[in-house]
Formats: C-alpha cells, sequence, structure tokens
C-alpha cells in the first residue's frame, strides 16, 4: 500500500538518523605525541581542511570529543596515560590509529616504544604511512564515517564486544607444522587455524 | 680545531693527559682522578666557557678495549671557537666520577641520561634520578647486554577491551 | 641506588615545607605543538614558583637503534627526530659520518644540501614561530605559516618523494641530484614568499597584545646562556655571536654571503624578532646558492667505494660494477675508521651534534645524537620562575622544543 508522503518528510530508522548524526559530526581527540602529528595539524590546516567532514573543532579535553586519532609512536611511559584519556572519553567513541608507528610500532621495534596500541586499547581504523599524507587521513575519516553508518550506535550492538575481542591473529600462537621433506602441501583434511 | 698554545699548556699543567688528533679533532684521554681538575683548568684558564656534550660509549664489544666505559666531554672556546673532547675511562663495578655540575649548571641534565642511560654515578649531583626512561625502571638500556627489544618491559600493561572502556 | 633514594628524602622535606603551594600538572597530553612532555608546576595563585619537568614520554631507544642499523639506514631514523626540518638532522647525520670517514663531497652536493638546510630552516621558523602565535591566541599567523610550509612540502615532494621525513641524504652525497623542476620551484618560492613574511610580521611584529605578552618575558641572560649550554636561535637572542655557519664553516657557507642574527634582550620577543630575521638571511642564502650551483656529479667518485655509482656506470663499466656489487652484499659495505669523532651543524634549533664511533663495520658502534631540544629544555625552570601561569606558553614555544629530540 503506498502512502502519499510530503516532500519535507524523512522517513528512516531512528538507528541510522542517530548514526548520520554522528558520523558527520565527529569531533577529534588529537593524541598527537610524533612526526603524524604534524601531519595531523597539516590536515586541519588550510590546504587539506579537515574541518569539511564536520571535525569542526580539535578540542584537547577527551569528555568533548567523539574519536580519539592517535598519531605517533606511544611509549611505554605514555601509555597508561593513553589508556586514561581512553577511558575519560564518553560513548560512543572510536579510535583512529594513525601511522605505522600507532598501528605496529613502526620503524621502532626497540624497548621502549609499544608495538602497536591495539594491544592494548580498541582501535576501529588504522592508518599506514610513515607518516600519512593527509588525503590518507582524511580517508580514514570518511571510512570510519562508514563504518559508524553501517554499524550504529544506538543499539549498543558495538560494546557486545567480549565475544568478539578475540586476541588479534599475529598475537596468536601458531602451531608449527613442519612438512616431510619432498612435500609441498598439507594432506587432505588438515586445516590450519 | 685548537691552537697548539692551548694543548702545550695543558700538557704542561697536566702532563698525565693522552693526546691524539683524528680528522681535525683534538682529543684528550684524562685519568679519572684528574677529570674535575682538568675540566676546571680549562673552563678557568683556557676560556672552554660552553660545553657541549656530555656522553658515554660502552666498549664492551669493541676491539683493543682496555676499560669498559669511557666518558666523553666536548668543550668549546666561544671566543676562539677551539673545540676540545676529553675522554675518562671507568669500569664496572660502580663506575662512577665527580659530576661538573659546580662548573656548568647545563651539565645537570646531560649526566642524568648518562646515569638512565648506562648507570654511571656522579658524585656531588644534586639530583641523580631517571630522566627518560619511567622511575621504576631497573635496567640501563644504553648498555651493551641490554637487548634492542628490551625484556618485556614495553608490553607489561593491562589490556583495554571495549565493553570496559 | 643509594644516591637517588637519599635525593627522595630531601624533596619530602622540601615538599612538606611548600605544602601551601598549587600543584598543577602541564601535562603529557596537552594542544598539539609541543606534544609529548610534562611539567609540574608549583603556584601560588597565578605565579609560578617552581617548574619541575618530567620527560622521557617519546623516548624510542633512538641511539639503540643507531648501533644496529647500517649508516645509510639510519637516516631513515635521524628524520625523525627533529620532525619539523628532517633534512637538517639528516645532513647532520651524514656531515658526521663524512667527518669519520675522511669523504670530501662534490661541490654540486655541498650546494644542494646548503640549500636544503636553509629551506629546512625556514620550514623550522615557521613552525615554531606559527605555534607560538598559536599559543598565546594568533591563529592566522600560524595559518600563514602552515601554508608557506605546503609550498615547501611541495618542493621537498617533487625533489624525494616525500613531504617530510625525507631521507634524502647518503653516504658520499644524496639519493639523486635535484631536477631542474626542483630548482624552478625553489626559485619561484624565492620570488614569492617575502610578501608573505612582510604580512606575516604586520601581523604581530607590532601587536600589542603579542608584545605585551612575549616582552620581557622569559628572559635569559648571556652568562646564563654560555653556562647552560644554549646554542642556536635561543643563544643568539641573549646577546651570544655564536653561529657554526660563520664559526665552523661546514658545506657551501664559505662561499655564500649571510649575517647573523643576535638581539640583546634575551626574552621570548627577541627569539621571536631572531628567527623572523633568520627566515629572511635564509631566504638570501638560497637565493645566492640556487643561482651559483655549480654542476657536476652529486655523489662522490666511484674509487671512494661509499655512494652507490648510477646505473650508466654500473652496466658499462667494470669500475661501476664492482662498486656496486661492494656496496650492496651484505656482508661487504664500506670500510669505517675503527675511531670517533663529532661534528655539528647550525640546525635550527641549534647545535646539532653526532658522536659517531666507528668500528670498522659499516654499522656503527654508538651514534649518540648531541640534542639542542634537551638542553634548552633544561633551560625552563629557570625562565619561568616568577612569571605568570599564562606566560608558560609563551615561553615553552619560544623554546622550540620537539620532542623527539628532547626524548630520542
Amino acid at each position: 500500500m503506498a502512502l502519499e508522503v510530503p516532500e519535507n518528510v524523512v522517513v528512516s530508522k531512528l538507528d541510522e538518523l542517530a548514526s548520520w548524526c554522528r558520523k558527520n559530526s565527529l569531533w577529534p581527540m588529537p593524541f598527537a605525541t610524533a612526526c603524524c602529528g604534524i601531519e595531523l595539524m597539516a590536515t586541519g590546516a588550510s590546504r587539506h581542511d579537515l574541518a569539511r567532514f564536520g571535525a569542526e573543532v580539535m578540542r584537547f579535553s577527551p569528555r568533548q570529543c567523539d574519536v580519539m586519532i592517535v598519531a605517533g609512536r606511544v611509549v611505554m611511559k605514555m601509555l597508561p596515560v593513553l589508556q586514561r584519556i581512553w577511558q575519560q572519553m564518553h560513548e560512543p567513541k572510536w579510535c583512529i590509529s594513525m601511522g605505522a608507528c600507532a598501528s605496529t610500532g613502526g620503524v621502532f621495534d626497540t624497548y621502549s616504544v609499544v608495538q602497536g596500541i591495539d594491544r592494548f586499547i580498541p582501535v576501529d581504523m588504522y592508518v599506514p604511512g610513515c607518516p600519512p599524507r593527509p588525503e590518507q587521513l582524511i580517508q580514514s575519516i570518511i571510512d570510519l564515517q562508514d563504518k559508524i553508518q553501517r554499524e550504529g550506535t544506538i543499539s549498543g550492538r558495538e560494546f557486545l564486544a567480549r565475544q568478539r575481542q578475540e586476541p588479534k591473529r599475529a598475537l596468536v600462537e601458531l602451531p608449527v607444522i613442519s612438512l616431510p621433506r619432498g612435500v609441498s602441501r598439507l594432506p587432505q583434511g588438515v586445516r590450519v587455524e | 680545531m685548537i691552537e697548539q698554545q692551548t694543548v702545550a699548556a695543558t700538557s704542561a699543567q697536566f702532563p698525565a693527559i693522552a693526546w691524539s688528533e683524528f680528522r681535525g679533532d683534538t682529543r684528550g684521554v684524562v685519568p679519572r682522578d684528574a677529570l674535575f681538575a682538568v675540566l676546571q683548568y680549562l673552563r678557568d684558564q683556557r676560556g672552554f666557557d660552553l660545553l657541549v656534550d656530555i656522553t658515554c660509549v660502552d666498549y664492551l664489544n669493541y676491539r683493543d678495549a682496555d676499560d669498559r666505559f669511557g666518558l666523553v666531554y666536548i668543550l668549546t672556546n666561544t671566543r676562539t671557537n677551539e673545540t676540545i673532547t676529553l675522554r675518562a675511562f671507568v669500569n664496572d663495578p660502580d663506575p662512577s666520577v665527580p659530576s661538573v655540575v659546580p662548573l656548568w649548571p647545563g651539565a645537570n641534565w646531560l649526566e642524568r641520561e648518562v646515569w638512565d642511560m648506562f648507570g654511571i654515578g656522579f658524585e656531588g649531583h644534586p639530583d641523580l634520578r631517571r630522566i627518560l626512561m619511567p622511575e621504576e625502571f631497573t635496567a640501563h638500556p644504553l648498555r651493551k647486554d641490554y637487548p634492542l627489544q628490551g625484556r618485556g618491559e614495553r608490553h607489561n600493561f593491562p589490556v583495554l577491551q571495549r565493553a570496559e572502556g | 641506588m643509594s644516591v637517588a633514594e637519599t635525593k627522595t628524602l630531601e624533596q619530602l622535606a622540601k615538599a612538606e615545607a611548600r605544602d601551601y603551594l598549587w600543584t598543577l600538572n602541564f601535562g603529557p597530553q596537552h594542544p598539539a605543538t609541543h606534544t609529548t612532555l610534562r611539567i609540574v608546576l608549583m603556584l601560588e595563585g597565578e605565579r609560578v614558583v617552581d617548574a619541575i619537568p618530567d620527560i622521557g614520554y617519546l623516548h624510542s631507544g633512538f641511539e639503540k637503534i643507531g648501533e644496529h642499523l647500517n649508516y645509510n639506514q639510519y637516516v631513515t631514523v635521524t628524520d625523525r627526530m627533529n620532525y619539523i626540518s628532517p633534512l637538517a638532522n639528516n645532513i647532520a647525520w651524514h656531515g658526521a659520518v663524512e667527518k669519520l670517514l675522511g669523504l670530501e663531497i662534490t661541490p654540486r652536493c655541498k650546494y644542494v644540501r646548503t640549500i636544503l638546510a636553509e629551506l629546512a630552516r625556514i620550514s623550522d621558523h615557521l613552525l615554531s614561530n606559527g605555534a607560538v602565535g598559536l599559543d598565546v591566541g594568533a591563529f592566522t599567523f600560524f595559518l600563514y605559516g602552515f601554508y608557506q610550509r605546503e609550498v615547501l612540502y611541495d618542493i621537498f615532494e617533487t625533489l624525494c618523494g616525500a613531504r617530510f621525513t625525507n631521507s634524502y641524504t647518503r653516504v658520499g652525497g644524496a639519493m639523486h641530484d635535484m631536477t631542474p623542476l626542483v630548482i624552478e620551484k625553489i626559485r619561484a618560492f624565492v620570488r614569492t614568499f617575502p610578501k608573505t613574511l612582510d604580512d606575516m610580521e604586520r601581523l604581530l611584529n607590532r601587536n600589542r597584545i603579542f608584545v605585551d605578552r612575549t616582552k620581557g618575558v622569559g628572559v635569559l641572560s648571556k652568562e646564563e646562556a654560555i653556562a647552560r649550554s644554549a646554542t642556536g636561535p635561543i643563544a643568539r637572542a641573549s646577546g651570544v655571536t655564536r653561529d657554526l655557519r660563520k664559526d665552523a664553516p661546514y658545506l657551501a657557507y664559505p662561499d655564500l654571503d649571510f649575517k647573523i642574527c643576535c638581539a640583546p634582550a634575551g626574552d621570548c620577543f627577541a627569539r621571536y624578532l631572531v628567527r623572523m630575521a633568520e627566515i629572511r638571511e635564509s631566504l638570501r642564502i638560497v637565493a645566492q646558492a640556487i643561482e651559483n650551483l655549480p654542476s657536476g656529479p652529486i655523489n662522490v667518485e666511484i674509487e671512494e667505494r661509499t655512494a652507490l655509482p648510477d646505473k650508466k656506470q654500473v652496466y658499462t663499466t667494470i669500475e661501476g660494477t664492482i662498486s656496486h656489487f661492494e656496496l650492496v652484499m651484505w656482508n661487504r659495505g664500506f670500510t669505517v675508521p675503527h675511531d670517533e669523532t663529532y661534528a655539528a651543524i647550525e640546525a635550527p634549533n641549534g647545535e646539532l651534534g653526532f658522536y659517531v664511533v666507528g668500528d670498522g663495520t659499516d654499522v656503527a658502534y654508538r651514534a649518540r645524537c648531541r640534542p639542542p631540544s634537551y638542553i634548552h629544555f633544561a633551560l625552563f625552570p629557570h625562565l619561568i620562575r616568577g612569571h605568570t601561569l599564562s606566560d608558560v606558553v609563551a615561553v615553552l614555544g619560544s623554546l622550540n622544543i620537539i620532542a623527539a629530540e628532547l626524548d630520542r
């Protein structure tokens, strides 16, 4: 049965509407530590303007932000600070790990650099690069916006995460399977987890 | 670059210094006990008023090395633009040298870093504690027997899951 | 450990006597410009009685990495020290390595490195003064500076592919030569930049608010500057007339005509003025050097066995093939004297030097960086005592502390 809907009425799910509002006004919390911080500032400056995408103000207070952009390497002395800032942010919140050092430790596989902040806080978007170009960061904001629209924020689905927070593949010890000489493929029926 | 007169006068005052020259730098090896006196002489009598750097080298894996730690002091004379490098060797256990903070206040943090990274104590330093590593860190990272990836301290933190974040 | 224990007791004793003071944590996470450093301020109302810096929040083990990467690989890591002017760090590192090797680079390479060092100086001063402006409230000044830095990034990107953190230098030369397009872009920059610089100076030089916030704040006297090992614009703004480009000339500086900028006052306003004047002098240097760029190869000759020869030589001459093989195979490489040396350049922040210890292989035994930001941050408690809380940001900005160089 068709309904006659006048032009100025939009029918939608509340979830989608809330997600649309939230994704288009993501206020970033710039957790800038190193070189990526300069590219973050360049993204916010006049040539590549991040404010076009809703990130109007870079608020430095975690109580007023939606997305935390961790730009730069995180050292073991800084990690408790990062965790505390993450805990101080209000729900719904997301995290973008900008640059190679925040995602995996980057060039610095040393005694003091944390090899990826996703070992200690939940990360939604990874931006590769050393440092990533401003266009890459803007692309990651757009992808995060798509993710927010897809997953929604009202039902709290993203918080039913205990079962989804499986240990990351790279951190799981894979069993060592040694193939006998002359064999190039595993025999039928053997699966590698 | 250094004037011959400076080297000659310092040699006359402290004959125990072993001088050498490499690529235009003049270096002197000073016995540990004469270190403070030599630096004071250079600052007061010869005009080396700018302390450029204090650093240390761990000669554990170095070919032809007799002592383990070599402390390096680089000084500059701002009037004549001479630069001189002095080295003093110390050994385990409990390596320590007198602090030069009374001569140059800028040595404060430089010596704290050498303590933090190598474990060399500075007698008379007003505030010798760790500066770059966390206070509770136990090892001295830049020593040659400490591995590059560390001993697991960097990942010793609680993990925040999304639901409890 | 007993040294550290007695110190804590003394600190406790002092703290009890001053527990009427209010402690404010100027934490490791604060507005992006100065990244991760922490100052614990003891305030009496608005006046700062004491400031205790706490650093190490970005200590990544640069010096230890230097003992595991070879001389050409380590240049990528030196980029990430003073990341506002990475080319200056590259030039300093390879300057020290070439001094250790006793290698003399070609005239063209000297001029190219000089031009890039000065462009890096302009980039650094634009951001550092921009940060002072931003912290004090002048957002437009910051954006003007950032727009010009984008023009510089465009030049660097055309030169070597990366906007910043360009690991451009190699032992014995550079990654590859400067193309005519880069030279055209530099000429265009030299033509158009002075107008923007005039605009920027008109915004702040006689601005009542800016002058009131920075004049007389954070005064560093000449004797204190030398005693506390300050170098670079901070020392020159206190009256110390020391600039390594004139006092211990390196690269193409002996051939070029430029002035050293100093000021007698030693406060934040003097440091701002010295940096603006240095931008103008750097522009003069670039203009002279780009017109007098000598022709010739950018890398040293094949006989030195340190720089990779170009492909034409590798494919057509036996010397080229041998040299390429020797440098690329992992168990060969070039040999380095079993000795140590120190070499410094006048980086935008101060005297940036590397103390390199070679042990015969092509991996450094010790690569120590003498970081100007580290030594200048030790000045901070001395400068801020007696000033108000709002002066903390002005003084911190004028010292141009880059956390990655501070902590390494």
